[in-house]
């Protein structure tokens, strides 16, 4: 057993920290005061490889394993949660044609993404089915050889600036659950594509996330994703391998919420002395820091295991809804450390326990991953 | 034991339940928003006698006491908690301690319009370098003949950019620590008072606060509230009953979010069925209408405490700790339950989320809580 990381690991970390440090930090608390979508700082990501990392090679991707890219995103999510969430947003979208998107397919809109700083989105939660995907009701209605999509999609991250989205639609009934559901890649360009209302949001506000409004749109079988009806495999094992990502978020808002915390410990006083000094302080910051590096392990674990190609779905789900639990407590906590000046938008960590927020919601709540959980147990035994 | 209201006090709440459903929940969204003070309605709060709830009548007040002034800021929070903080540092810190400590002349003009709610008051404690650790105060008050001169910096200050007057806290003897800390009461525009921007916070929007210099500010000896060193005394004092205050508003803002987590859960479906039929869920709404009823029973404990004339140190330390934390625990919960829709600024539970949290903070942090709690106990 080895918790090292290679060289290469070593380059990009150091590679993205100093990303982070001079072009995240110093805009980071404008972007999210104003809502401000990180196009610039985004772009320059692009030339450094930051955006669209998972994306092989052959496409012109760096191709990097799910370990290197979350080791990759906790420097990002360190300096802005909201744009980790925004280089994620790419991959999100990239992922179902990686997984199951035909050669044609992958050179054109993989390819695309490598070949200029341009966004995509994936789309699959709607107004009346977040949690439960299997909910969903956007409808695609066979003419012939066509397909022809309808329906409103929510919370979709870049959907504002998106050239393409992934979105998956119901090509059976609803009472059909998840097996009448099935994936597309849509071009923002096609005829009845259209953006709707922009959410404005608690936190990761310099994320862009909006409606996605799809009426009558005509696609071809060279839009389909994998095969009819296979878009629930194809969404679920997308979350899978993007779970981490999120747990990467998580272990991003934690060190920083740590770092900021441990700094100003040390410099405030209160009764005559620095308020590390006080046992009540020093056993926040522990638990901080032991949080932080819970969520570490559990994030290299489940990249580790996608990396290996024995990918277990539990691994994702015990990563992402302990890390996203955990840095809402360490951001909380930072506050307090903070006290009166936490509270106030002139320090990063009120925007760090905002952010934090986000992470126990999207991509299936703290709760489904306890149902992913719970089923993964129930079943293991059977 | 009885743990019923009196027909006055169930009165009072239902008065306030009644205006804030009408007057405060509908607006209090777009004030957060615009950061902005709600003065028309604190007008309206001023007639229902919300500005001096457990002052005597003769005072100006309405002659209520402490529980219904808690009743009341749960009330007033449920609809906006910017318009609950504004009332509590106004009764809590401003009012009462005019009335416990003022003289007849004081009270008179410092005390009688701002209990009738003609006037704003506010509470300079905290300074920059003395948050928690209220006996690092520097600001000095030096004595010339029959003024004080006054030099120094306040901050966090609730209603500090619209207050008529301010009950300020000033070293007049550093060499004796607590006991060199004296009081007076201030009126906004003596030349030498100055108001800085207005603090830009997490939460609380519509709740002003700012930073405020004192810069060679003349006050006559005629305005010093107690004697010389009385400072902490009566500091510690208007905090006893302000913790009953904050606590009452983290109540309100937590029943906010609870009530609107549970009205969601019966019409939002998941897995075909309304989330309130999934057992996590439920349970999550079963601890929280539990940690509300709890933390509003402290708070009565404290409040039949301070009418009863009995020192309530501790328990209002009890109510504030508990009743704050249980107001983020529970805000944080009203999001889960919405999921995306609670992260959305479309609704309000966004703002009870952001608002729950400077409870835990002011007047004295859940950490003072438990050293002034530990203490108590281990004494």
């Amino acid at each position: 057993m080895d918790f090292a990381i290679d060289d290469e690991q070593q380059r990009l970390v150091e590679t993205a920290r100093k990303f982070t440090k001079e072009k995240i930090i110093p805009v980071a608390q404008k972007l999210d005061e104003h809502g401000t979508f990180p196009k610039e700082i985004c772009e320059q990501g692009w030339e450094l490889g930051l955006m669209n990392a998972e994306v092989p090679q052959e496409y012109g991707g760096l191709g990097l394993s799910c370990l290197d890219h979350v080791l990759m995103m906790e420097e990002i999510n360190y300096g802005c949660a909201g744009i980790g969430t925004t280089l994620a947003g790419n991959n999100l979208a990239a992922m179902p044609l990686i997984l199951a998107g035909t050669e044609e397919q992958k050179k054109r809109y993989l390819g695309a993404l490598t070949a200029a700083p341009i966004f995509a989105a994936y789309a699959c939660s709607e107004p009346d089915a977040g949690s439960d995907v299997a909910g969903m009701r956007t409808q695609v209605r066979k003419v012939g050889s066509e397909y022809v999509l309808t329906g409103q999609k929510r919370w979709i991250t870049n959907g504002g600036h998106a050239s393409w989205y992934t979105t998956f639609a119901r090509t059976g009934d609803v009472k059909d659950r998840h097996k009448g559901i099935t994936c597309f890649v849509v071009p923002r360009d096609l005829p009845g594509v259209s953006v709707g209302k922009k959410e404005d949001k608690l936190g990761q506000r310099a994320s862009n996330t909006t409606d996605v409004l799809f009426d009558e749109v005509k696609l071809t079988s060279a839009h389909l994703v994998g095969e009819e009806g296979n878009g629930f495999k194809i969404a679920m094992k997308t979350f899978d391998r993007s779970r981490p990502w999120i747990a990467a978020g998580a272990t991003g808002i934690m060190r920083r919420a740590l770092d900021e915390s441990r700094r100003y410990a040390l410099e405030r006083k209160a009764f005559g002395q620095a308020i590390a000094q006080f046992q009540a302080v020093q056993f926040m910051l522990a638990e901080m820091a032991m949080k932080y590096e819970a969520t570490r392990l559990l994030m290299l674990k489940a990249a580790w295991s996608i990396g290996q190609g024995r990918l277990d779905a539990i691994e994702s789900s015990y990563a992402k809804a302990f890390g996203a639990d955990s840095a809402m407590a360490v951001a909380t906590d930072a506050v307090q450390i903070f006290g009166g000046y936490g509270y106030t938008r002139e320090y990063p960590v009120e925007k760090l326990m905002r952010d934090a927020k986000l992470l126990q919601i999207y991509e299936g709540t703290s709760q489904i991953q306890r149902v992913v959980i719970a089923r993964n147990l129930l079943a293991a035994g059977a | 034991m009885l743990i019923d209201l009196t027909e006055e006090q169930a009165l009072l709440r239902d008065t306030c339940r009644q205006f804030a459903a009408r007057e405060l929940t509908p607006n209090a969204k777009r004030w957060d928003r615009e950061h902005r003070f709600p003065a028309e309605a604190l007008k309206k709060c001023a007639e229902l006698g919300l500005f001096g709830v457990d002052i005597p009548t003769e005072e100006g007040g309405a002659g209520m006491d402490a529980i219904s002034y808690a009743l009341a800021i749960e009330e007033i929070s449920r609809g906006c908690a910017s318009t609950g903080v504004t009332l509590s540092a106004h009764n809590s810190l401003y009012c009462d301690p005019l009335l416990k400590f003022g003289t007849a002349a004081q009270k008179e003009r410092w005390l009688k319009p701002f209990a009738r709610g003609e006037k704003l008051g506010c509470f300079g404690l905290t300074e920059p370098q003395a948050g928690s650790d209220a006996a690092e105060q520097k600001t000095q008050a030096v004595r010339k003949g029959a003024m004080y001169v006054i030099n120094g910096t306040k901050n966090w200050i609730t209603n500090g950019p619209v207050a008529d007057a301010i009950v300020l806290f000033t070293i007049t003897d550093a060499t004796k620590g607590v006991k060199g800390i004296t009081a007076f009461v201030v009126d906004t525009d003596t030349p030498g008072f100055l108001r800085q921007k207005a603090d830009e916070k997490l939460g609380i929007c519509a709740s002003p606060s700012c930073t405020i210099f004192f810069e060679s500010m003349e006050v006559p000896v005629s305005q010093r509230l107690g004697k010389e060193g009385d400072g902490f005394k009566i500091a510690m004092s208007a905090l006893d009953g302000g913790r009953i205050g904050i606590a009452a508003q983290a109540i309100g803002i937590a029943r906010g979010a609870y009530e609107e987590a549970r009205d969601y859960a019966k019409v939002r479906k998941t897995f075909d069925v309304p989330i309130a039929q999934h057992q996590a869920i439920q349970f999550m709404l079963a601890d929280m209408a539990t940690e509300l009823d709890a933390a509003r029973l402290l708070t009565l404990r404290a409040a039949a405490l301070k009418d009863n004339g009995v020192r309530h140190t501790r328990e209002s330390s009890m109510a504030k700790l508990y009743a704050s934390e249980m107001s983020g625990r529970v805000t944080d919960k009203a999001i889960q339950i919405h999921g995306g829709m609670g992260y959305s600024k479309e609704l309000d539970i966004e703002r009870h989320f952001r608002d729950a949290r400077i409870t835990e903070i002011y007047e004295g942090t859940s950490e003072i809580q438990r050293l002034i709690i530990s203490n108590a106990l281990l004494k």
